[in-house]
């Protein structure tokens, strides 16, 4: 049993600024991670590269807080001032909830070939040491993640092809805008642009198809007036984030598909805060304001002078989510053979006598396998409108000794 | 660089620097299927980040773990397909 | 003009096997339940077909129903799942054993297979078991399936309308909706599991929580529905809280593993403890099962009455209300043969087992709506 002032899970940005200023101020601080190194995924630790920037600049700082890091510390459950792990259970008076995105997939004929990947997704592969050189690549989906991945995956050696964002120019125009107000975010789509080739992003483009025995060897994409075909190796396609509330959600706190915050980041559970894109999807900046807030609350200290800028997250998160809106034809996109749940194999036709995902899943299998309806889940609440998944623990497949212990 | 790890894919040998992934050691070794879904098609990695379970393969013969979350260890022995 | 001839309150396996039977006795049945067909408790079930012996009647209704089922076993849809995988059962000492013995001697001096197997015996069978367990019973008639697509077939084959309306009441003729609709009837079948006392008053039906674990897939880990011989003292007991060791191999190669019993109302949520209990005997027999991933948990509750004996037959005040409920954690067996029963009922015709056993008025009195 470890026991904890506060209890920090998620070692992405806004984790690490709320367990850094946690323990700055003298509190005991345990900072729990799934991942081998910390970073969460936008700052995943490059196994060939080492960490730079405000990422080296924040792990130098936790490092000298005094917080304890906890790595490869899966939490599967959890209950009031308690939360229940593979390696043990920590106890806790105060949690900030930082446990990030995940990618939201949308099915298309072939998106189940090996070398179809998440945007993120592929990212995350070329950091742990996939290589991309010499690959062509199309990038597909929305957001300001695409356009990202398209640079890194180019300054890697590969090939970038083609980055088709679903989003129309007009439409993303504020998020533009929002940009050129913030110089370091817009020096940094500067550094992206830069990194592809001219006339590679095209805006109001989206997949139809891929297309390989078994594996991609191609993809389908339309603009609405013309469908074509491009070579690739590999094809990273995701349609924005969504929130990671599972956890909140088991500890009983208010989840409308963000976890409802107040302005120190309080959410309707008591003792249970939470910080980043749990709350909403913001990006980076976003989630370490958020984070030392959650981090100074949870230990009583004023967090006034953070308020300017937490309100120009929020506006930014409201910029991106209609910006990067998915467009109606989206839903389109996958026939009724198109498989929508991964792990059973349910086709999109499987689902059509159903208009509940509850039903639906215990008739068809569809979201019964061990993602436990995540990536179906993400989808069909596009695709269909409904409602999320339930919430009970295991958060993720444990093994049964880890249950039984 | 550290000393490299040598691990198993499929009974192939190949070694592999710390800190890689075994999804990592998959795609050097030029093995895109992880697993084979319910209706027998070859599946790989997807979100990369442990959440959508499509990278599962057998591990020192423990099936069905996430490769994208497993860092190799010297001496793994790594089998896809199941 | 009366709504239906039967109107049967619960869409779960129960309702949906008395439609089944009722509308092939001649009845115009309406099933009434606000959640989808077999979506509540029958969702929540093992699904393990079993023949039981804790008395007579329960024997009775069990090997019938399984005959049933059994004779139903053909046209069943695959997506029911049924699969012929008998039972075994384990003793976890030697003492066990005596029970063993007598269970054998008791199925076969009524015409059911059973065979009580050694050690080694028993390895051979399943060699995943802890090898140090002393033997058990081997039961090869007993059979699984998956519940809710099973109750869905039983509704579609019956042609019964479903409505998705709540009935708050029922009595003297009537169901009443929670709208104020009422629907009229010459009888109504109050099939609504352990909410069955909400809807007739003094119906002796505890709600028993229970927890499941499935897995992923470990295909051929284990063959036949597995469960230690302790499994009957904690079902047919009435401790506040127990766990068994049972676990059923899926036709998808997932291992389903319960079992736990608490009284403890309703409360839905997963009771980490009993989990943790449940999964740690599951360890014990089956040493392997360590490493298997669980990847979804759920509760359900069991209509648990006084005597372990479901309530079948009409309720005592008013003939036009019959029950079908407090079947427990046999809910899935006997469905068949309760849908029999009253179908028999229905149609004045004698049946095939003594349906006294099961009256309702041997452990509710005066009780009606």
């Amino acid at each position: 049993m470890i026991e904890a002032d506060v209890a920090v899970v998620g070692g992405g940005p806004a984790g690490i600024a709320a367990a850094t200023v946690a323990a700055e101020s003298g509190a005991r601080v345990v900072l729990l991670d799934e991942g081998a190194t910390l970073g969460g995924q936008i700052w995943r630790r490059d196994v060939l590269a080492a960490p730079k920037g405000s990422a080296a600049a924040w792990l130098d700082r936790l490092a000298a807080s005094g917080a304890e890091v906890l790595s490869g510390w899966s939490v599967f459950d959890a209950e009031p001032r308690r939360l229940v792990g593979f390696r043990g259970i920590v106890r806790f008076h105060q949690v900030v909830i930082a446990t990030g995105a995940r990618e939201r997939f949308l099915p298309f004929p072939g998106w189940t070939l090996p070398g179809v990947t998440g945007l993120g997704g592929l990212q995350a592969m070329v950091k742990s040491g996939c290589d991309v050189s010499d690959r062509r690549i199309v990038v597909g989906g929305s957001g300001p993640l695409a356009i990202a991945v398209a640079a890194s995956l180019a300054e890697r050696g590969a090939h970038v092809a083609l980055v088709a964002e679903q989003a129309s120019w007009v439409q993303i125009r504020p998020f533009l805008f929002a940009i050129l107000r913030e110089p370091r975010k817009f020096m940094q789509g500067l550094d992206y642009a830069l990194a592809l080739h001219p006339g590679v992003v095209r805006f109001g483009t989206w997949v139809v198809g891929a297309e390989g025995r078994d594996r991609v060897e191609a993809v389908r994409v339309t603009d609405g007036r013309r469908t074509w075909r491009e070579r690739c190796d590999l094809l990273a396609v995701g349609y924005g984030l969504v929130p990671q509330t599972e956890l909140a959600a088991l500890l009983g706190c208010r989840v409308e598909e963000a976890v409802w915050v107040d302005r120190e980041q309080r959410t309707t559970a008591s003792g249970v805060f939470a910080a980043g894109e749990p709350t909403g999807i913001g990006g980076v900046e976003c989630a370490l304001i958020e984070g030392q807030i959650a981090g100074l609350a949870a230990v009583g200290r004023e967090v006034d002078h953070l308020e300017t800028e937490r309100f120009r997250g929020l506006r930014f998160k409201d910029v991106l989510k209609t910006a990067f809106e998915l467009r109606n034809e989206l839903r389109h996109v996958p026939r009724p053979e198109t498989i929508v749940c991964r792990c059973e194999d349910v086709r999109l036709v499987d689902l059509e006598p159903f208009v509940d995902r509850r039903t639906a899943k215990l008739v068809t299998r569809c979201g019964m396998g061990p993602c436990q309806g995540r990536v179906c889940g993400d989808s069909l609440e596009f695709l269909k409108k409904w409602g999320p998944n339930e919430v009970r623990p295991p958060l993720m497949p444990t093994s049964v000794g880890d249950l039984a212990r | 660089m550290a000393d490299m790890l040598t691990v198993r894919v499929n009974g192939v040998v190949m070694c592999v620097p710390p800190g890689f992934t075994v999804l990592a050691a998959l795609d050097r070794a030029g093995t895109r299927t992880c697993r084979t879904s319910v209706t027998g098609e070859p599946r790989g990695a997807l979100c990369g980040m442990g959440i959508c379970q499509e990278c599962r393969v057998t591990i020192d013969g423990r099936s069905h773990e996430r490769s994208c979350m497993t860092l190799c260890q010297d001496g793994m022995e790594i089998v896809t397909g199941d | 003009m009366a709504d239906a001839d039967v109107i049967v309150v619960g869409a779960g396996i129960i309702g949906a096997a008395c439609a089944y039977f009722l509308t092939q006795a001649g009845a115009r049945v309406v099933i009434v339940d606000p959640t989808a067909p077999g979506t509540v408790c029958t969702a929540a079930c093992m699904g393990h077909l079993v023949v039981m012996d804790d008395s007579e009647a329960q024997f009775a209704l069990t090997a019938y129903s399984c005959r049933l089922w059994t004779d139903l076993a053909a046209r069943l849809p695959r997506p029911a799942e049924y699969e012929p995988r008998g039972t075994l059962w384990v003793a976890s000492t030697r003492e066990e054993m005596a029970i063993a013995e007598a269970k054998s001697a008791f199925y076969r001096a009524r015409g059911v297979e059973a065979h009580v197997v050694t050690q080694g015996e028993m390895a051979a069978l399943e060699p995943a078991l802890d090898s140090s367990l002393p033997g058990g019973l081997w039961v090869p008639g007993d059979s699984v399936l998956y519940a809710t697509n099973a109750a869905r077939w039983l509704l579609d084959q019956s042609g019964t309308t479903v409505l998705r309306e709540e009935v708050v009441a029922m009595g003297g003729g009537r169901a009443t909706l929670d709208d104020g609709r009422d629907l009229e009837a010459s009888v109504i079948v109050n099939a609504a599991g352990a909410a069955a006392p909400a809807l007739t008053t003094g119906l002796p039906i505890e709600p028993r929580k229970g927890h499941l674990a499935i897995t992923d897939r470990y295909p051929g880990v284990l063959t036949r529905q597995t469960l230690e011989l302790g499994y009957l003292a904690s079902a047919h007991g009435q401790a506040t809280e127990s766990v068994a060791f049972n676990i059923q191999p899926r036709a998808t190669g997932q291992m389903l593993i319960g079992s736990s019993r608490e009284f403890v109302g309703f409360a839905p949520g997963v009771n980490r403890a009993i989990v943790g209990k449940m999964l740690e005997r599951a360890q014990r027999f089956v040493p392997c099962a360590r490493d298997w991933h669980v990847i979804r948990i759920w509760t359900g509750f069991r209509p648990c009455t006084p005597d372990n004996l479901p309530l079948i037959g009409p309720a005592p005040g008013d003939a036009t209300v019959w029950i079908a409920a407090g079947h427990e954690g046999l809910g899935i067996t006997t469905s068949l043969a309760t849908g029999r029963l009253l179908a028999d009922r229905w149609a004045a015709r004698d049946s095939a087992i003594d349906p006294v056993p099961f009256a309702v008025d041997r452990v509710a009195a005066g009780a009606h709506g």
